[in-house]
């Protein structure tokens, strides 16, 4: 009991605004979900109000113990030697929920082929009957494991390209762990039968105001490093990174402006009504597409294909007219989903120039990509990583040949509601979005786990061949069945009967089906050998000095 | 509605398109527009991403 200051004490410790705010709102509204659980309408929304107190109760605990474990004082944002203190947590959580949401979208995936090709993969249980599991896919695939891509690689792009640390504290991991619990929420809430039944906006009304919170903290986190940032001049992959952004807040709301039923219940009605209702839904699906899985992943495609090749961008000027003319003519392209509709006839053809039109920011954006290889081609040779990324921005370019194509009337009267469909949508999904990110992830894990490169480039490799292999069974079975229904589907006979009753399109299919299915299940065993080299990777033992190499590039 | 439709429809088909049209030909005209010091700092931003720090 020294009267005297110990000179050596550290500073008293308070906490931060933030922390203490949190605190009071995630305790309250433990209490507000445990009331809804009691009063709920249903057992399944009862669930998920439960799912919400625990997960609040949990950030009390969390935010708690991190307040106990921390150092006073406010979180330097340099470290001793003059560098940019990195937050990288944040980002290695990301990649690793992005790895296991991949792998447990493609294996729903591959399921609901299976049970397409065999019905008895539904096994009679309502909860994995293919309408049920065909959302659960599409959401794990594009917004878990395409989701946490970008958002993972988002906050490590933005900090190395202003070359400062991430805007908040808390925020950042707000995000990356409120986005993930969103998928928890709308994952299980699809096999328990609770949807909107939108497309690519299935989740209801609670799911979406939660995402709505979760993604305007994405937005000021993104915005507040920018603003932070010791560079003069933002890199293009953010631009690209802030239009996914935004346009995919302003779309989540458009959509979605829906009046519960009641607090207690999980049901929701839209606002917008008939034909306005399909063309909200069309301009949020199609957008969806053209800024979630196109704008965001230019972003990867600018950032990690020149890092990777040591080059920069093969033109910053075409790059900057690619990113204006994308986002300016994407956004008018999604009435092309509702041809020959009740939509008014004038909004359809909108849609089919604007789709002709988006031909030329897409393929200039390939070129760019591809040539930023100029003068490094053997590369491609070389490193299975770079192989990957540019056989990426290859198929961006064949499915952005492919979807304009489609979208002009005539193609589309044969094309719509048929599995051509679903081949094209795989080309870009497999081909463009998934590959792109598996090229970012064998990036980033050594750069992130401080390991000179990834634990084996010959599993990277094989994972390349593999999956390719799986593309190419998945795709051409695709167009084949598609053309093939759509063409059974106006043949006529001389008396102008219908030559071909449903169920015989249906019983054509089901070889097609099997070869996709067995594309799926090659595409998932590349995601698997993934898996393993990121696992090996991470726990691999670097010599010391070798850490040296931490943030370089590949060599 | 009927009448918020009509003027909101005959704006964006008119001053609306222009407007666009302009907003693009003044993106083009900012990046091909010939100056040394433009060119400088578009080089300067493809290097950001292959600086060390």
């Amino acid at each position: 009991m020294s009267t005297i200051q110990d000179p050596i004490r550290p500073p008293a410790k308070a906490m931060r605004f933030g922390e203490a705010g949190l605190l009071v709102v995630f305790a309250a509204f433990a209490f507000f979900a445990i009331i809804v659980a009691a009063k709920a309408y249903t057992p399944a929304y009862a669930f998920h109000a439960y799912l919400f107190a625990a997960a609040s109760i949990a950030s009390v605990f969390a935010i708690g113990n991190r307040y106990m474990a921390r150092p006073a004082g406010s979180v330097p944002q340099v470290n001793a030697d003059g560098k940019p203190n990195y937050n990288f947590d944040v980002v290695k959580v990301g990649t690793i929920f992005a790895v296991v949401w991949g792998i447990a979208g493609f294996l729903v995936g591959v399921i609901a082929a299976l049970q397409l090709a065999f019905p008895a993969f539904n096994f009679d249980l309502p909860w994995i009957s293919f309408g049920r599991l065909r959302p659960l896919h599409t959401s794990a695939v594009i917004f878990a494991f395409g989701g946490n891509v970008l958002i993972a690689t988002s906050f490590y792009v933005v900090q190395r390209t202003s070359h400062a640390r991430l805007a908040g504290d808390l925020a950042p991991w707000f995000v990356m762990l409120g986005y993930n619990f969103f998928i928890l929420i709308a994952g299980t809430g699809y096999l328990l039968g609770i949807t909107q039944s939108k497309e690519y906006a299935e989740p209801e009304w609670y799911a979406d105001l939660f995402l709505t919170v979760v993604w305007v903290t994405y937005l000021l986190v993104f915005l507040g490093t920018i603003l932070k940032r010791k560079e003069p001049h933002i890199y293009v992959a953010n631009w690209f990174y802030l239009a996914f952004i935004i346009t995919i807040a302003v779309l989540h709301l458009g959509n979605n402006a829906a009046l519960p039923v009641s607090v207690f219940s999980p049901k929701s009605y839209i606002v917008w009504a008939g034909v306005q209702d399909a063309m909200f839904q069309w301009w949020y699906g199609h957008n969806a597409v053209g800024f979630f899985l196109t704008a965001g992943f230019l972003a990867l495609m600018y950032y990690f294909i020149p890092k990777r090749a040591d080059r920069p961008v093969y033109s910053y000027r075409l790059s900057i007219v690619h990113f204006w003319a994308l986002i300016f003519i994407y956004i008018w392209a999604g009435p092309h989903h509702l041809h020959y509709t009740a939509l008014p006839d004038w909004a359809q053809t909108l849609g089919m120039t604007f789709s002709i039109i988006l031909w030329m920011p897409s393929w200039g954006g390939m070129i760019n990509g591809l040539m930023t290889l100029s003068g490094a081609w053997d590369k491609l040779r070389t490193d299975p990583v770079i192989r990957m990324m540019v056989v990426a921005v290859a198929f961006y370019g064949m499915s952005t040949f492919e979807g304009p194509m489609m979208s002009v009337k005539a193609v589309n009267s044969l094309s719509h509601y048929t599995e051509w469909t679903i081949g094209h949508v795989h080309s870009g999904a497999l081909g463009w979005v998934a590959y792109i990110s598996f090229g970012a992830i064998y990036c980033m894990v050594p750069w992130l786990w401080n390991k000179r490169e990834m634990y084996s480039l010959k599993a990277v490799s094989w994972h390349f061949w593999v999956s390719t292999l799986g593309i190419v069974l998945y795709i051409s079975s695709m167009w084949v069945a598609g053309i093939l229904q759509g063409l059974m589907w106006r043949a006529y006979t001389q008396l102008g009967f219908l030559e071909y009753s449903f169920i015989e399109s249906v019983e054509a299919m089901h070889p097609l089906y099997v070869i996709r299915a067995l594309g799926g299940i090659l595409f998932l065993s590349g995601a698997l050998i993934m898996a393993w080299n990121v696992w090996k990777t991470i726990t691999m033992p670097e010599a010391a000095a070798e850490q040296k190499l931490a943030l370089a590039p590949a060599e | 509605m009927h009448e918020t439709y009509l003027w909101l429809a005959s704006f964006a088909q008119t001053w609306g398109l222009v407007l666009f049209v302009l907003g693009f030909v003044l993106v083009v005209a900012y990046v091909f527009w010939p100056s040394k010091a433009r060119k400088k700092e578009f080089d300067d931003a493809a290097n950001i991403p292959l600086k060390e720090d």
